[in-house]
Protein backbone atom coordinates (compact mmCIF):
# COMPACT_ATOMS: atom_id res chain seq x y z
CA UNK A 1 0.00 0.00 0.00
CA UNK A 2 1.10 3.17 -0.92
CA UNK A 3 -0.34 6.34 0.42
CA UNK A 4 -0.13 10.12 0.70
CA UNK A 5 -1.73 12.82 2.63
CA UNK A 6 -0.94 16.67 1.64
CA UNK A 7 -3.75 19.34 2.44
CA UNK A 8 -1.88 21.65 0.62
CA UNK A 9 1.27 21.81 -1.48
CA UNK A 10 2.79 25.01 -2.89
CA UNK A 11 5.74 25.06 -5.56
CA UNK A 12 7.03 28.47 -6.75
CA UNK A 13 4.49 30.09 -5.13
CA UNK A 14 1.32 28.60 -6.87
CA UNK A 15 -0.65 25.81 -4.90
CA UNK A 16 -0.34 22.79 -6.62
CA UNK A 17 -2.05 20.66 -4.64
CA UNK A 18 -4.92 20.72 -2.03
CA UNK A 19 -6.72 18.53 -0.11
CA UNK A 20 -5.13 15.37 -1.03
CA UNK A 21 -5.72 12.28 1.17
CA UNK A 22 -5.29 9.17 -1.38
CA UNK A 23 -3.87 5.56 -0.55
CA UNK A 24 -3.44 3.07 -3.44
CA UNK A 25 -3.91 -0.55 -2.60
CA UNK A 26 -1.76 -3.70 -3.36
CA UNK A 27 -3.49 -5.37 -6.49
CA UNK A 28 -4.58 -1.69 -7.78
CA UNK A 29 -4.29 -0.53 -11.09
CA UNK A 30 -4.74 3.35 -10.48
CA UNK A 31 -4.72 5.89 -12.83
CA UNK A 32 -4.27 9.52 -12.16
CA UNK A 33 -5.99 11.40 -15.42
CA UNK A 34 -6.25 15.07 -15.46
CA UNK A 35 -5.12 17.67 -17.46
CA UNK A 36 -2.21 19.45 -17.86
CA UNK A 37 -0.91 21.23 -14.74
CA UNK A 38 -3.99 19.15 -12.71
CA UNK A 39 -0.89 18.32 -10.11
CA UNK A 40 -0.98 14.74 -11.14
CA UNK A 41 2.79 14.53 -11.12
CA UNK A 42 3.18 16.64 -8.26
CA UNK A 43 1.52 14.04 -6.67
CA UNK A 44 2.85 11.40 -8.04
CA UNK A 45 6.21 12.65 -6.77
CA UNK A 46 4.71 13.31 -2.98
CA UNK A 47 3.96 9.46 -3.09
CA UNK A 48 7.68 8.30 -4.09
CA UNK A 49 8.58 10.18 -1.37
CA UNK A 50 10.59 13.23 -4.16
CA UNK A 51 9.09 16.09 -2.51
CA UNK A 52 10.53 17.74 -0.02
CA UNK A 53 8.01 17.70 3.45
CA UNK A 54 6.89 14.32 2.46
CA UNK A 55 8.33 11.23 3.92
CA UNK A 56 10.97 9.27 1.68
CA UNK A 57 9.77 5.95 0.75
CA UNK A 58 12.00 2.97 1.05
CA UNK A 59 13.47 2.99 -2.40
CA UNK A 60 13.94 -1.55 -2.52
CA UNK A 61 9.77 -1.03 -1.91
CA UNK A 62 8.62 1.55 -3.99
CA UNK A 63 10.23 2.30 -8.21
CA UNK A 64 9.59 5.89 -10.13
CA UNK A 65 9.74 6.27 -13.86
CA UNK A 66 9.27 9.78 -14.09
CA UNK A 67 7.96 10.97 -17.38
CA UNK A 68 10.74 10.91 -20.61
CA UNK A 69 13.08 9.41 -18.07
CA UNK A 70 16.45 9.05 -20.06
CA UNK A 71 19.83 7.53 -19.91
CA UNK A 72 22.84 10.06 -20.26
CA UNK A 73 24.87 7.44 -21.22
CA UNK A 74 24.96 5.40 -24.12
CA UNK A 75 24.65 1.97 -21.46
CA UNK A 76 23.46 -1.00 -22.67
CA UNK A 77 19.76 -2.16 -22.83
CA UNK A 78 20.68 -4.46 -19.89
CA UNK A 79 22.62 -2.07 -17.50
CA UNK A 80 19.73 0.05 -17.86
CA UNK A 81 17.57 -2.79 -16.18
CA UNK A 82 20.02 -3.43 -13.63
CA UNK A 83 20.15 0.06 -12.17
CA UNK A 84 16.94 -1.28 -10.82
CA UNK A 85 19.33 -3.48 -8.22
CA UNK A 86 20.87 0.15 -6.85
CA UNK A 87 18.79 0.35 -3.92
CA UNK A 88 19.72 -3.51 -3.19
CA UNK A 89 22.89 -2.95 -3.55
CA UNK A 90 23.48 -6.42 -5.08
CA UNK A 91 24.25 -7.95 -8.93
CA UNK A 92 21.53 -10.75 -9.06
CA UNK A 93 20.78 -11.24 -12.32
CA UNK A 94 17.64 -12.85 -12.34
CA UNK A 95 15.19 -9.94 -11.39
CA UNK A 96 17.50 -8.27 -14.24
CA UNK A 97 16.56 -10.88 -16.22
CA UNK A 98 13.10 -11.83 -15.85
CA UNK A 99 11.96 -7.72 -15.47
CA UNK A 100 13.83 -8.24 -19.83
CA UNK A 101 11.91 -10.79 -21.03
CA UNK A 102 8.78 -9.33 -19.11
CA UNK A 103 9.09 -6.45 -20.83
CA UNK A 104 10.09 -7.84 -24.45
CA UNK A 105 13.24 -6.63 -24.57
CA UNK A 106 15.26 -10.36 -24.34
CA UNK A 107 16.39 -9.23 -28.10
CA UNK A 108 17.32 -5.85 -27.39
CA UNK A 109 18.84 -6.35 -23.93
CA UNK A 110 22.37 -6.04 -25.46
CA UNK A 111 21.72 -2.91 -27.87
CA UNK A 112 22.96 0.67 -26.43
CA UNK A 113 19.46 2.53 -24.70
CA UNK A 114 20.29 5.21 -26.94
CA UNK A 115 20.27 3.34 -30.32
CA UNK A 116 16.51 1.55 -29.72
CA UNK A 117 13.64 3.37 -30.72
CA UNK A 118 11.35 5.36 -28.20
CA UNK A 119 8.88 2.78 -27.23
CA UNK A 120 11.77 0.44 -26.65
CA UNK A 121 13.51 2.96 -24.75
CA UNK A 122 10.43 3.64 -22.40
CA UNK A 123 9.67 -0.30 -22.03
CA UNK A 124 13.52 -0.24 -20.58
CA UNK A 125 12.88 1.97 -18.06
CA UNK A 126 9.64 0.23 -17.09
CA UNK A 127 12.06 -3.21 -16.78
CA UNK A 128 14.17 -0.87 -14.78
CA UNK A 129 12.00 -0.30 -12.21
CA UNK A 130 10.45 -4.28 -12.24
CA UNK A 131 13.98 -5.33 -11.65
CA UNK A 132 13.65 -3.39 -8.59
CA UNK A 133 11.27 -6.00 -7.47
CA UNK A 134 9.05 -3.33 -5.56
CA UNK A 135 5.51 -3.62 -3.58
CA UNK A 136 4.71 -0.46 -5.34
CA UNK A 137 5.29 1.10 -8.75
CA UNK A 138 5.12 5.16 -9.68
CA UNK A 139 5.02 5.58 -13.41
CA UNK A 140 4.47 9.05 -15.01
CA UNK A 141 3.11 8.60 -18.42
CA UNK A 142 4.76 5.82 -19.53
CA UNK A 143 2.79 5.24 -22.81
CA UNK A 144 3.69 9.10 -23.77
CA UNK A 145 5.60 8.15 -27.52
CA UNK A 146 4.06 4.53 -27.69
CA UNK A 147 1.58 3.72 -30.57
CA UNK A 148 -2.03 2.47 -29.24
CA UNK A 149 -1.12 -1.51 -29.68
CA UNK A 150 2.19 -0.78 -27.22
CA UNK A 151 0.66 1.22 -25.05
CA UNK A 152 -2.16 -1.12 -24.68
CA UNK A 153 0.68 -3.79 -24.20
CA UNK A 154 2.32 -1.93 -21.50
CA UNK A 155 -1.16 -1.28 -19.63
CA UNK A 156 -1.99 -5.15 -20.27
CA UNK A 157 1.87 -5.79 -18.40
CA UNK A 158 1.30 -3.45 -15.56
CA UNK A 159 -2.26 -5.05 -15.26
CA UNK A 160 -0.28 -8.52 -14.85
CA UNK A 161 1.83 -7.17 -12.52
CA UNK A 162 -0.91 -6.18 -9.56
CA UNK A 163 -2.10 -10.03 -10.13
CA UNK A 164 0.93 -10.03 -8.23
CA UNK A 165 0.05 -8.03 -5.29
CA UNK A 166 2.21 -4.70 -6.77
CA UNK A 167 0.55 -1.92 -6.95
CA UNK A 168 0.45 0.33 -9.69
CA UNK A 169 0.15 4.13 -9.94
CA UNK A 170 -0.07 5.33 -13.41
CA UNK A 171 -0.67 9.49 -14.61
CA UNK A 172 -2.16 8.78 -17.66
CA UNK A 173 -3.64 11.34 -20.59
CA UNK A 174 -5.25 8.34 -23.05
CA UNK A 175 -8.71 7.99 -20.99
CA UNK A 176 -9.62 5.01 -23.21
CA UNK A 177 -6.49 3.25 -21.75
CA UNK A 178 -7.60 3.84 -18.25
CA UNK A 179 -10.92 2.35 -19.51
CA UNK A 180 -9.71 -0.80 -20.68
CA UNK A 181 -7.22 -1.62 -18.37
CA UNK A 182 -7.56 0.22 -14.65
CA UNK A 183 -9.15 -0.90 -11.78
CA UNK A 184 -9.29 2.67 -10.01
CA UNK A 185 -9.76 6.07 -11.75
CA UNK A 186 -8.63 9.26 -9.96
CA UNK A 187 -9.23 12.45 -11.49
CA UNK A 188 -7.61 15.56 -10.64
CA UNK A 189 -8.35 19.14 -11.79
CA UNK A 190 -6.90 22.14 -10.38
CA UNK A 191 -4.82 20.85 -7.87
CA UNK A 192 -7.52 18.75 -6.17
CA UNK A 193 -9.06 15.26 -6.42
CA UNK A 194 -12.54 15.46 -8.04
CA UNK A 195 -13.13 12.14 -8.98
CA UNK A 196 -12.52 8.53 -7.17
CA UNK A 197 -14.20 5.59 -8.39
CA UNK A 198 -14.30 2.83 -10.61
CA UNK A 199 -13.22 3.68 -14.41
CA UNK A 200 -16.43 3.79 -15.88
CA UNK A 201 -17.97 5.77 -13.37
CA UNK A 202 -15.52 8.17 -12.77
CA UNK A 203 -15.53 8.87 -16.26
CA UNK A 204 -18.28 11.77 -16.69
CA UNK A 205 -16.19 13.16 -14.40
CA UNK A 206 -12.85 13.06 -16.54
CA UNK A 207 -14.24 14.30 -19.52
CA UNK A 208 -15.59 17.20 -18.02
CA UNK A 209 -12.01 17.81 -16.79
CA UNK A 210 -10.19 17.80 -19.84
CA UNK A 211 -13.24 19.67 -21.47
CA UNK A 212 -14.06 16.92 -23.80
CA UNK A 213 -17.51 16.63 -25.30
CA UNK A 214 -19.42 15.02 -22.72
CA UNK A 215 -21.76 12.29 -24.21
CA UNK A 216 -19.37 10.47 -26.40
CA UNK A 217 -19.82 6.31 -25.73
CA UNK A 218 -16.37 5.32 -23.67
CA UNK A 219 -16.33 2.13 -25.25
CA UNK A 220 -15.75 3.68 -28.52
CA UNK A 221 -12.96 5.36 -27.18
CA UNK A 222 -12.32 9.32 -26.56
CA UNK A 223 -11.52 11.43 -29.24
CA UNK A 224 -9.42 14.81 -28.96
CA UNK A 225 -11.38 17.38 -29.08
CA UNK A 226 -11.07 19.56 -32.97
CA UNK A 227 -8.67 22.09 -32.71
CA UNK A 228 -9.21 25.29 -30.95
CA UNK A 229 -13.08 23.68 -29.28
CA UNK A 230 -11.22 23.28 -26.23
CA UNK A 231 -9.69 26.95 -26.24
CA UNK A 232 -13.47 28.29 -27.25
CA UNK A 233 -14.13 30.20 -24.38
CA UNK A 234 -10.66 32.88 -25.58
CA UNK A 235 -11.89 32.67 -28.74
CA UNK A 236 -15.11 34.03 -28.45
CA UNK A 237 -13.54 36.53 -26.19
CA UNK A 238 -11.83 38.06 -28.66
CA UNK A 239 -14.77 37.90 -31.06
CA UNK A 240 -15.92 40.37 -28.36
CA UNK A 241 -13.06 42.12 -28.36
CA UNK A 242 -13.39 43.32 -31.82
CA UNK B 1 42.24 -4.05 -16.73
CA UNK B 2 44.97 -6.42 -16.38
CA UNK B 3 46.29 -4.47 -19.47
CA UNK B 4 46.20 -1.37 -18.11
CA UNK B 5 47.83 -2.03 -14.92
CA UNK B 6 50.07 -3.65 -16.66
CA UNK B 7 51.06 -0.44 -19.06
CA UNK B 8 50.99 1.16 -15.27
CA UNK B 9 54.03 -1.11 -14.31
CA UNK B 10 55.47 -1.09 -17.49
CA UNK B 11 55.64 2.90 -17.98
CA UNK B 12 57.06 3.00 -13.92
CA UNK B 13 59.79 0.95 -14.34
CA UNK B 14 60.50 2.69 -17.79
CA UNK B 15 60.09 6.30 -16.20
CA UNK B 16 63.04 4.82 -13.62
CA UNK B 17 65.29 3.49 -16.60
CA UNK B 18 65.20 7.34 -18.90
CA UNK B 19 65.87 10.44 -17.66
CA UNK B 20 68.21 13.26 -18.02
CA UNK B 21 71.31 11.62 -16.86
CA UNK B 22 70.68 8.92 -20.38
CA UNK B 23 69.34 5.57 -20.44
CA UNK B 24 70.09 2.93 -17.99
CA UNK B 25 71.10 3.17 -14.39
CA UNK B 26 74.18 5.12 -13.11
CA UNK B 27 73.39 5.96 -10.18
CA UNK B 28 71.26 4.92 -6.93
CA UNK B 29 71.04 8.69 -5.71
CA UNK B 30 69.55 9.48 -9.46
CA UNK B 31 67.14 6.60 -9.28
CA UNK B 32 65.88 7.09 -6.09
CA UNK B 33 65.97 10.75 -4.87
CA UNK B 34 65.06 11.98 -8.71
CA UNK B 35 63.52 9.38 -11.04
CA UNK B 36 61.62 8.03 -8.15
CA UNK B 37 59.39 10.81 -6.81
CA UNK B 38 58.70 11.81 -10.86
CA UNK B 39 57.60 8.29 -11.81
CA UNK B 40 55.43 7.79 -9.11
CA UNK B 41 54.09 11.51 -9.01
CA UNK B 42 53.42 10.75 -13.03
CA UNK B 43 51.52 8.27 -11.89
CA UNK B 44 49.65 9.63 -9.22
CA UNK B 45 48.88 13.23 -10.97
CA UNK B 46 47.50 11.33 -14.05
CA UNK B 47 45.35 8.43 -12.05
CA UNK B 48 43.78 11.99 -10.18
CA UNK B 49 43.02 13.59 -12.82
CA UNK B 50 41.35 10.53 -15.08
CA UNK B 51 39.45 9.07 -11.63
CA UNK B 52 38.22 12.73 -11.50
CA UNK B 53 37.20 13.59 -15.06
CA UNK B 54 35.39 9.86 -14.97
CA UNK B 55 33.25 11.30 -11.74
CA UNK B 56 32.54 14.46 -12.89
CA UNK B 57 31.02 13.31 -16.26
CA UNK B 58 29.29 10.81 -14.29
CA UNK B 59 28.23 13.35 -11.74
CA UNK B 60 26.84 15.57 -13.44
CA UNK B 61 25.84 13.37 -16.76
CA UNK B 62 27.97 15.39 -19.54
CA UNK B 63 30.80 14.38 -21.52
CA UNK B 64 32.51 16.90 -21.56
CA UNK B 65 32.47 18.01 -17.61
CA UNK B 66 36.30 17.78 -16.77
CA UNK B 67 38.44 19.65 -13.78
CA UNK B 68 40.59 22.05 -16.26
CA UNK B 69 37.77 22.50 -18.67
CA UNK B 70 35.30 23.81 -15.80
CA UNK B 71 37.72 25.41 -13.90
CA UNK B 72 38.67 23.52 -10.89
CA UNK B 73 42.46 23.15 -12.15
CA UNK B 74 42.56 26.47 -12.56
CA UNK B 75 41.20 27.76 -9.06
CA UNK B 76 43.83 24.60 -7.51
CA UNK B 77 46.73 27.00 -9.28
CA UNK B 78 45.29 30.20 -8.06
CA UNK B 79 45.28 28.46 -4.73
CA UNK B 80 49.04 27.10 -5.40
CA UNK B 81 50.33 30.22 -6.48
CA UNK B 82 49.44 32.21 -3.75
CA UNK B 83 50.64 29.81 -1.03
CA UNK B 84 54.15 30.18 -3.38
CA UNK B 85 53.57 33.88 -3.68
CA UNK B 86 53.29 34.57 -0.13
CA UNK B 87 56.09 32.60 1.21
CA UNK B 88 54.31 30.61 3.16
CA UNK B 89 54.90 27.08 0.81
CA UNK B 90 58.75 28.28 1.53
CA UNK B 91 58.19 28.35 5.79
CA UNK B 92 55.88 25.08 5.60
CA UNK B 93 55.96 23.07 2.66
CA UNK B 94 52.45 21.65 2.85
CA UNK B 95 51.14 24.95 2.80
CA UNK B 96 51.70 24.23 -1.25
CA UNK B 97 49.22 21.37 -1.61
CA UNK B 98 46.84 22.96 0.66
CA UNK B 99 46.82 25.89 -0.93
CA UNK B 100 45.71 23.60 -4.04
CA UNK B 101 43.07 21.72 -2.41
CA UNK B 102 41.40 25.08 -0.84
CA UNK B 103 41.39 26.63 -4.32
CA UNK B 104 40.13 23.08 -5.75
CA UNK B 105 37.99 23.27 -2.90
CA UNK B 106 36.45 26.81 -3.19
CA UNK B 107 36.09 26.14 -7.23
CA UNK B 108 33.99 23.04 -6.49
CA UNK B 109 31.83 24.38 -4.39
CA UNK B 110 31.23 27.99 -6.67
CA UNK B 111 30.67 25.64 -9.71
CA UNK B 112 28.00 23.94 -8.14
CA UNK B 113 26.74 26.70 -6.54
CA UNK B 114 26.35 28.82 -9.68
CA UNK B 115 25.23 25.46 -12.22
CA UNK B 116 22.96 24.94 -9.30
CA UNK B 117 20.00 22.25 -10.29
CA UNK B 118 21.01 22.97 -14.15
CA UNK B 119 24.26 20.53 -13.08
CA UNK B 120 24.03 18.49 -15.92
CA UNK B 121 22.85 21.11 -18.72
CA UNK B 122 24.36 24.17 -20.54
CA UNK B 123 24.27 26.01 -17.38
CA UNK B 124 26.91 23.78 -15.71
CA UNK B 125 29.25 24.64 -18.90
CA UNK B 126 28.78 28.08 -18.61
CA UNK B 127 29.13 28.05 -14.53
CA UNK B 128 32.74 26.28 -15.45
CA UNK B 129 33.44 29.26 -17.97
CA UNK B 130 33.01 31.52 -14.93
CA UNK B 131 34.64 29.38 -12.53
CA UNK B 132 37.83 29.28 -15.34
CA UNK B 133 37.35 33.44 -15.79
CA UNK B 134 37.63 34.28 -12.04
CA UNK B 135 40.56 32.00 -11.75
CA UNK B 136 42.62 32.91 -14.61
CA UNK B 137 41.67 36.81 -13.57
CA UNK B 138 42.67 36.24 -10.08
CA UNK B 139 45.73 34.02 -11.23
CA UNK B 140 47.01 37.37 -13.32
CA UNK B 141 46.39 39.43 -10.81
CA UNK B 142 48.58 37.52 -8.52
CA UNK B 143 51.16 37.49 -11.81
CA UNK B 144 51.10 41.08 -12.31
CA UNK B 145 51.59 41.91 -8.50
CA UNK B 146 54.63 39.60 -8.21
CA UNK B 147 57.56 40.78 -6.50
CA UNK B 148 60.51 40.49 -9.03
CA UNK B 149 60.47 39.29 -12.76
CA UNK B 150 61.95 36.38 -11.59
CA UNK B 151 59.13 35.11 -9.72
CA UNK B 152 57.14 35.80 -12.33
CA UNK B 153 58.79 33.62 -14.88
CA UNK B 154 59.16 31.00 -12.19
CA UNK B 155 55.40 30.56 -11.63
CA UNK B 156 54.52 31.20 -15.01
CA UNK B 157 56.52 28.09 -16.16
CA UNK B 158 55.26 26.51 -13.34
CA UNK B 159 51.62 26.75 -14.54
CA UNK B 160 52.38 24.92 -17.52
CA UNK B 161 52.88 22.11 -15.66
CA UNK B 162 55.92 19.49 -15.29
CA UNK B 163 56.96 17.18 -12.88
CA UNK B 164 61.09 17.77 -13.24
CA UNK B 165 63.43 17.93 -10.21
CA UNK B 166 60.32 17.23 -7.86
CA UNK B 167 61.93 15.49 -4.90
CA UNK B 168 60.43 12.89 -2.33
CA UNK B 169 59.73 15.43 -0.08
CA UNK B 170 57.35 16.88 -2.82
CA UNK B 171 55.92 12.74 -3.09
CA UNK B 172 55.49 12.84 0.36
CA UNK B 173 53.72 15.92 0.75
CA UNK B 174 51.10 15.48 -2.03
CA UNK B 175 50.72 11.52 -2.15
CA UNK B 176 48.08 11.19 1.23
CA UNK B 177 45.50 13.91 -0.34
CA UNK B 178 46.21 12.53 -3.75
CA UNK B 179 45.38 9.06 -2.30
CA UNK B 180 42.18 9.54 -0.13
CA UNK B 181 40.63 11.89 -3.14
CA UNK B 182 41.13 9.05 -5.40
CA UNK B 183 39.52 6.86 -2.64
CA UNK B 184 36.59 9.34 -1.95
CA UNK B 185 35.92 8.89 -5.41
CA UNK B 186 36.04 5.16 -6.69
CA UNK B 187 33.78 4.30 -3.61
CA UNK B 188 30.95 6.48 -5.68
CA UNK B 189 30.23 3.82 -8.56
CA UNK B 190 26.92 2.84 -7.47
CA UNK B 191 25.53 6.15 -6.74
CA UNK B 192 27.30 7.05 -10.17
CA UNK B 193 25.78 4.69 -12.03
CA UNK B 194 21.77 5.61 -10.45
CA UNK B 195 22.49 9.23 -11.30
CA UNK B 196 22.98 8.26 -15.28
CA UNK B 197 19.01 8.08 -15.34
CA UNK B 198 18.80 11.78 -13.98
CA UNK B 199 18.50 12.98 -10.51
CA UNK B 200 14.80 12.11 -9.88
CA UNK B 201 15.41 8.65 -10.25
CA UNK B 202 18.43 8.67 -8.69
CA UNK B 203 17.04 9.99 -5.20
CA UNK B 204 13.75 7.37 -6.24
CA UNK B 205 16.74 4.80 -6.24
CA UNK B 206 17.99 5.84 -3.08
CA UNK B 207 20.96 7.35 -4.18
CA UNK B 208 21.12 10.96 -1.61
CA UNK B 209 22.02 13.57 -5.06
CA UNK B 210 23.15 16.15 -3.01
CA UNK B 211 25.65 14.34 -0.96
CA UNK B 212 27.21 12.46 -3.53
CA UNK B 213 27.57 15.87 -5.55
CA UNK B 214 28.84 17.14 -2.44
CA UNK B 215 31.64 13.84 -2.28
CA UNK B 216 32.77 13.84 -6.20
CA UNK B 217 33.72 17.84 -5.06
CA UNK B 218 35.55 16.80 -1.91
CA UNK B 219 37.34 13.98 -4.13
CA UNK B 220 38.11 16.29 -6.61
CA UNK B 221 39.45 19.21 -4.88
CA UNK B 222 41.54 16.75 -2.99
CA UNK B 223 43.29 15.17 -5.81
CA UNK B 224 43.03 17.71 -7.99
CA UNK B 225 44.18 20.26 -5.95
CA UNK B 226 47.14 18.60 -4.50
CA UNK B 227 47.75 17.08 -7.79
CA UNK B 228 47.72 21.21 -9.77
CA UNK B 229 50.24 21.75 -6.78
CA UNK B 230 52.84 18.91 -7.24
CA UNK B 231 52.79 19.15 -10.76
CA UNK B 232 51.12 22.79 -12.05
CA UNK B 233 48.71 23.40 -15.08
CA UNK B 234 48.34 19.94 -16.64
CA UNK B 235 44.92 19.48 -18.73
CA UNK B 236 42.74 17.73 -20.67
CA UNK B 237 43.86 14.19 -18.93
CA UNK B 238 40.49 14.22 -17.22
CA UNK B 239 38.77 14.58 -20.26
CA UNK B 240 40.17 12.51 -22.26
CA UNK B 241 40.65 9.62 -20.81
CA UNK B 242 37.20 8.13 -19.54
CA UNK B 243 36.17 8.78 -23.44
CA UNK B 244 39.23 6.81 -24.79
CA UNK B 245 37.69 3.95 -22.44
CA UNK B 246 34.11 3.81 -23.12
CA UNK B 247 34.43 2.01 -26.79
CA UNK B 248 35.88 -0.83 -24.82
CA UNK B 249 34.12 -0.45 -21.52
CA UNK B 250 30.90 0.45 -22.20
CA UNK B 251 29.28 3.69 -20.50
CA UNK B 252 28.75 2.70 -17.46
CA UNK B 253 29.80 5.45 -15.30
CA UNK B 254 30.86 3.34 -12.23
CA UNK B 255 32.58 0.98 -14.12
CA UNK B 256 34.89 3.52 -15.93
CA UNK B 257 36.22 5.25 -12.65
CA UNK B 258 38.86 2.52 -11.96
CA UNK B 259 40.02 1.68 -15.37
CA UNK B 260 40.17 5.98 -15.81
CA UNK B 261 42.60 6.26 -12.63
CA UNK B 262 44.45 3.70 -14.19
CA UNK B 263 44.58 5.26 -17.43
CA UNK B 264 45.51 8.44 -16.55
CA UNK B 265 48.33 7.32 -15.01
CA UNK B 266 49.35 5.76 -18.45
CA UNK B 267 48.86 8.51 -20.43
CA UNK B 268 50.72 11.16 -17.92
CA UNK B 269 53.57 8.54 -17.33
CA UNK B 270 53.58 8.10 -21.44
CA UNK B 271 53.49 12.06 -21.71
CA UNK B 272 56.40 12.41 -18.86
CA UNK B 273 58.36 10.00 -20.42
CA UNK B 274 57.84 11.26 -23.76
CA UNK B 275 58.99 14.87 -22.68
CA UNK B 276 61.87 13.17 -21.02
CA UNK B 277 63.36 11.59 -24.32
CA UNK B 278 62.24 14.13 -26.81
CA UNK B 279 65.58 16.52 -25.78
CA UNK B 280 67.66 13.13 -26.32
CA UNK B 281 66.33 12.48 -29.40
CA UNK B 282 65.80 16.28 -31.12
CA UNK B 283 67.85 19.05 -30.54
CA UNK B 284 66.11 20.82 -27.67
CA UNK B 285 67.79 22.97 -24.94
CA UNK B 286 65.21 21.92 -22.56
CA UNK B 287 62.55 19.22 -21.87
CA UNK B 288 58.80 20.43 -23.26
CA UNK B 289 56.58 21.10 -20.44
CA UNK B 290 54.21 18.28 -19.86
CA UNK B 291 51.02 20.62 -19.68
CA UNK B 292 51.91 21.24 -22.81
CA UNK B 293 52.31 18.37 -24.52
CA UNK B 294 48.96 17.22 -23.25
CA UNK B 295 47.31 20.23 -24.23
CA UNK B 296 48.61 19.55 -27.63
CA UNK B 297 47.26 16.23 -27.51
CA UNK B 298 44.33 16.72 -25.70
CA UNK B 299 43.03 19.70 -28.08
CA UNK B 300 42.32 18.29 -31.32
CA UNK B 301 40.39 15.44 -29.02
CA UNK B 302 38.15 17.97 -27.67
CA UNK B 303 37.67 19.01 -31.07
CA UNK B 304 36.30 15.58 -31.71
CA UNK B 305 34.31 15.16 -28.77
CA UNK B 306 32.56 18.37 -29.26
CA UNK B 307 31.53 17.15 -33.01
CA UNK B 308 30.43 14.03 -31.41
CA UNK B 309 28.40 15.57 -28.34
CA UNK B 310 26.45 18.32 -30.97
CA UNK B 311 25.51 16.44 -33.92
Amino acid sequence: MIAVVAPIVGLGGRIVLWDINLSARPGELLVLAGPNGAGKTTLLRAMAGLLPGFASQDPRRVAYVPQGARCAWGMSVREVVALGRVPHGDDRAEPVEAAIVACGLASLAGERIDRVSGGEARRAMLARALATEPDALLLDEPTADLDPAAAHAMMALLRRRTAAGVCVVVVLHALELALHHATRLVVMEGGRIVADAEPEAALPRAALAFGLPYGLNPRAGLLPPAQGERYGADRSGDDQGR
Amino acid sequence: MRWLSLAVFMLLVASLLVGAAGIGVHDAAILWQIRFPRAVLAGLVGASLGVSGAAMQGALRNPLADSGLLGIAGTAALGAVVAFYWGISAAFAPALPLGGMLGAGLGCALLLGLAGSAASGPGLILAGVAVSALGAALLALALSLAPNPFALAEITVWLMGGLEDRSLMHLVVAMPPILVGISILLRLGRRLDGLALGEAVAASLGVPVPETLRRVALGVALAVGAATSVAGGIGFVGLIVPHLLRPALGERPGRLLLPSALAGAVLLLAADLLARVLPLLLPLSAEPRLGVLTALLGAPFLIRIARKVAP
